[in-house]
C-alpha cells in the first residue's frame, strides 16, 4: 500500500502516473460494493444458513437438556457460530474460486487497488452479513435452551473475530484452490467441520476429535461466547479466546492478501 | 461512421494527467514479446490454462504452448490502434501482457514511458482495461459497478460519483442505472462494463471486443465516446477485435494477429492494398452446385465453400466472365444470390496467410 502510494521512480521520458488508491478508502469501496452485491445476491443463502442453524437447535433440543448445562451452551454457541462459517468460510471460498476461475480477478489487477482492500473489503462484507443470522440464532437458542439473554452483545465481537478467522480461511481457499470446484470443495468441508465440531457438546468427544476441534478457528469463537451464557462468566477466558479468533484473523487475512496477489500477479 | 468522420490523431496533450511532465514519445511499444506455456498441467494449476487455451496458438511437440513469439508493436499517441484477429490467435494473451496481467517470458514493454515488464504495477494507473468477462461486477448495479470502480482507480467519493453520473448519461444508461448488470442483456452489460472502464480518466483505453453482444445504438455509443475523448484529451485507444467490419470503419492502424504472430501491421486502407486488383464472388446456390457447366467446373477447386456458399477471390475479367456465366442457362436457374465486392480486410488477411474462417464479417 504505501508502496503502491509512494510516487515512482519516473525517469523523464514516461507520462506521469495517475494516483493510486489508498488502502481505507479502496477498502471502503470495495466493502460497500460487496454488502450491496451482498443484498443483492446472497439474502437467500443468509436464510439459508439461519435456517440450517435453527434446524440444529431444533434437532440438538431433541437430545440435550434446557437448562444451565455445558451441552446446551455448546450446542447455542456452535449453531450461532455456524451461520458465520457458512458464509464467511463456505460463501466467500466459492465466491473467490468463482472470480479466479472465470477471470474476473483481472477486473481488480487492472485497477490501482492495493490487494488488501479486495481481501478485507470482501471478507469484511461477507463477515457483516452473518450479524443478524448469528443474532437471531443466538436469541432463539438461548429461549428454546432455557438460557439467559444478557451476555448475547457478546457476539458483537465474537462475530467480527471468527469471522475474520473464518473468512479469511475461506478467502485463502478460494484464491489458493487449483480449480473452481476444489475451493467449492474446500468451502464446504470447512463449513461441516465447523458444524461437526462446533455443535456437538465437547465432553462427549473422543481425545482425538477434540484435538481436531482444537485446530479450527471456529472452535475459540463458540468456546468464547459458550463461556458467556454460564453464571459469573470467565471474562478473562473469553478474552483469550477471542484473542485466538483475532491471531488466526490475521494470519489468514495476510494469507489471503498472499494468495491475491499470487493470483493477481503472473 | 466512417474514418472521415473522425478527427485527425493528435499529438497534444495525450498523457497529460496534470503532473509536471509532458509525454512525447510512443504511447506503447512493443519488443521481441513471447510467451509459451511450457507445462499444462502445471499451468492448470495457476489459472494458465485458460491463457493457452485463449492463446489456442501453437502446440509443439513437447507439450508446450507458445502463446505468441517475438511480437513487435508500436502505438502511437492518439490513435485508435487495433489487433484483428480469428479467435485463439493470441489476441487476449498479447493484451494481459500489455496490462501487466501476464507476464511475458521475454521481450519488453513500454506504456507512455514506463517498462510495464518490470513494473506491471503501474500499468494500472496508465491505463483502463475492459476485459471480456464481467464476473467481478456482475451483481451490482450499473452505477455502483462504475462508481466503485472509479473509487478504486483513486477519485474520491464525490468525483466518482460526479464522473459516473457523466459516463452513464454520455452512454445513455441511465435508465439502467439501478439495475444489476446480471440482469442486463449481454450487450447491456458490456455497455455497463464499459461505463465502468471510462470512469476515473486514463490516457489510454485498453478494450477487448467491447462491443461483442451490442445494438447499433450501443455501438455508436461507444465509438462516440472513443471519438470524443480522443478529440478532447488525445485518448488512445487499443482495441482487440476479430469483427472485419468494425476494424475497417474504426481503426487508424491495425495489426494482425494470427497464431501468436504479427503478421502485418498497417493502416486498414493499406492493408487492403495488398489484394488491390482482385475482387470476391460470393455464390449461393439454392441446393447443389451445377458443376457440369464447364465454368463452374473450373472454379470448383478455387473456391472458399461453406454449405451452399461458394466464394471466389480472383481479377476483375474473370469475375465478370464467371457472373456472365452464372446469370445465363442451368448455372443462372441454380443460383440462389451472388454479390461482387472489393476486396475487405478479411481478403487482405487471407492474402497474409491467415487461417480463414475465424474472422466476423
Amino acid at each position: 500500500m504505501t508502496l503502491l502510494d509512494r510516487p515512482a521512480a519516473v525517469t523523464e521520458t514516461a507520462a506521469p502516473l495517475a494516483p493510486a488508491a489508498r488502502l481505507l478508502p479502496a477498502l471502503a469501496a470495495v466493502y460497500r460494493a460487496q454488502l450491496a452485491r451482498a443484498r443483492v445476491a446472497r439474502i437467500p443463502l443468509l436464510f439459508v444458513a439461519t435456517f440450517q442453524s435453527l434446524g440444529i437447535l431444533v434437532m440438538m433440543r431433541g437430545v440435550v437438556d434446557a437448562g444451565e448445562n455445558s451441552a446446551a451452551r455448546a450446542v447455542v454457541a456452535g449453531s450461532s457460530v455456524l451461520v458465520v462459517a457458512f458464509v464467511a468460510l463456505n460463501l466467500l471460498a466459492q465466491y473467490f474460486g468463482k472470480l479466479r476461475a472465470t477471470g474476473g480477478l483481472d477486473h481488480y489487477a487492472t485497477l490501482p487497488v492495493p490487494p488488501a482492500a479486495v481481501v478485507l473489503g470482501a471478507a469484511g462484507a461477507y463477515a457483516s452479513f452473518t450479524v443478524p443470522g448469528a443474532l437471531v440464532t443466538a436469541a432463539v437458542g438461548a429461549v428454546m435452551f432455557s438460557l439467559p439473554l444478557a451476555n448475547l452483545w457478546v457476539l458483537l465481537a465474537v462475530v467480527p473475530l471468527a469471522g475474520a478467522a473464518l473468512s479469511g480461511l475461506g478467502a485463502a481457499c478460494g484464491l489458493l484452490a487449483p480449480r473452481q470446484e476444489i475451493a467449492t470443495l474446500l468451502g464446504q468441508l470447512g463449513m461441516s467441520a465447523a458444524l461437526l465440531l462446533g455443535v456437538l457438546p465437547v465432553d462427549h468427544l473422543p481425545q482425538a476429535v477434540r484435538w481436531l476441534r482444537d485446530l479450527l478457528p471456529s472452535t475459540y469463537g463458540v468456546e468464547a461466547f459458550a463461556r458467556t451464557f454460564g453464571p459469573g462468566p470467565d471474562w478473562a477466558a473469553v478474552a483469550g479466546d477471542l484473542a485466538v479468533c483475532a491471531a488466526v484473523g490475521l494470519a489468514s487475512l495476510t494469507l489471503a492478501t498472499w494468495a491475491y496477489r499470487r493470483a493477481t500477479t503472473r | 461512421m466512417s474514418d472521415t468522420d473522425r478527427p485527425a490523431p493528435q499529438a497534444g496533450p495525450q498523457g497529460d494527467l496534470g503532473g509536471t511532465g509532458r509525454y512525447t514519445g510512443q504511447c506503447c511499444t512493443v519488443r521481441d514479446l513471447a510467451k509459451t506455456y511450457r507445462s499444462p498441467s502445471r499451468g492448470l494449476g495457476r489459472g494458465r490454462s485458460r491463457d493457452a487455451a485463449a492463446a489456442g496458438a501453437e502446440r509443439g511437440a513437447t507439450g508446450e504452448v507458445r502463446a505468441n513469439d517475438g511480437i513487435d508493436l508500436d502505438v502511437r499517441c492518439g490513435e485508435i490502434f487495433g489487433l484483428l484477429g480469428p479467435n485463439g490467435a493470441g489476441k487476449s494473451t498479447l493484451v494481459r501482457q500489455l496490462t501487466g496481467l501476464l507476464r511475458p517470458d521475454r521481450g519488453s514493454v513500454h506504456i507512455l514511458g514506463h517498462d510495464i515488464v518490470r513494473h506491471p504495477e503501474r500499468a494500472a494507473r496508465l491505463l483502463a482495461y475492459l476485459g471480456q468477462e464481467s464476473t467481478a461486477l456482475d451483481e451490482l448495479t450499473v452505477a455502483l459497478a462504475a462508481e466503485t470502480t472509479g473509487r478504486l482507480r483513486g477519485l474520491t467519493p464525490a468525483r466518482a460519483r460526479g464522473e459516473t453520473a457523466d459516463v452513464l448519461a454520455e452512454l445513455g444508461l441511465e435508465p439502467i442505472a439501478h439495475r444489476p448488470l446480471a440482469k442486463l442483456s449481454g450487450g447491456q452489460r458490456r455497455l455497463a462494463c464499459f461505463a465502468a472502464a471510462l470512469v476515473g480518466e486514463r490516457p489510454l483505453l485498453v478494450l477487448d471486443e467491447p462491443t461483442t453482444g451490442m445494438d447499433p445504438v450501443a455501438r455508436r455509443a461507444v465509438w462516440s465516446a472513443v471519438d470524443r475523448r480522443r478529440a478532447e484529451r488525445g485518448t488512445t485507444v487499443l482495441l482487440v477485435t476479430h469483427n472485419v467490419i468494425e476494424a475497417e470503419t474504426v481503426l487508424d492502424r491495425v495489426a494482425v494477429v494470427d497464431r501468436g504472430r504479427v503478421i502485418a501491421c498497417d493502416t486498414p486502407g493499406g492493408l487492403k492494398a495488398l489484394v488491390d486488383g482482385d475482387v470476391r464472388l460470393d455464390l449461393v446456390w439454392r441446393t447443389e452446385a451445377p458443376t457440369d457447366v464447364p465454368a463452374v467446373a473450373r472454379i470448383a477447386e478455387q473456391a472458399e465453400r461453406s454449405g451452399r456458399r461458394w466464394t471466389v477471390r480472383t481479377s476483375p475479367e474473370q469475375a465478370r466472365e464467371l457472373v456472365t456465366a452464372v446469370t445465363t442457362g442451368p448455372a443462372f436457374a441454380a443460383l440462389d444470390d451472388f454479390t461482387l465486392a472489393t476486396p475487405s480486410l478479411e481478403d487482405a488477411y487471407l492474402k497474409l496467410g491467415g487461417r480463414g474462417g475465424g474472422l466476423a464479417k
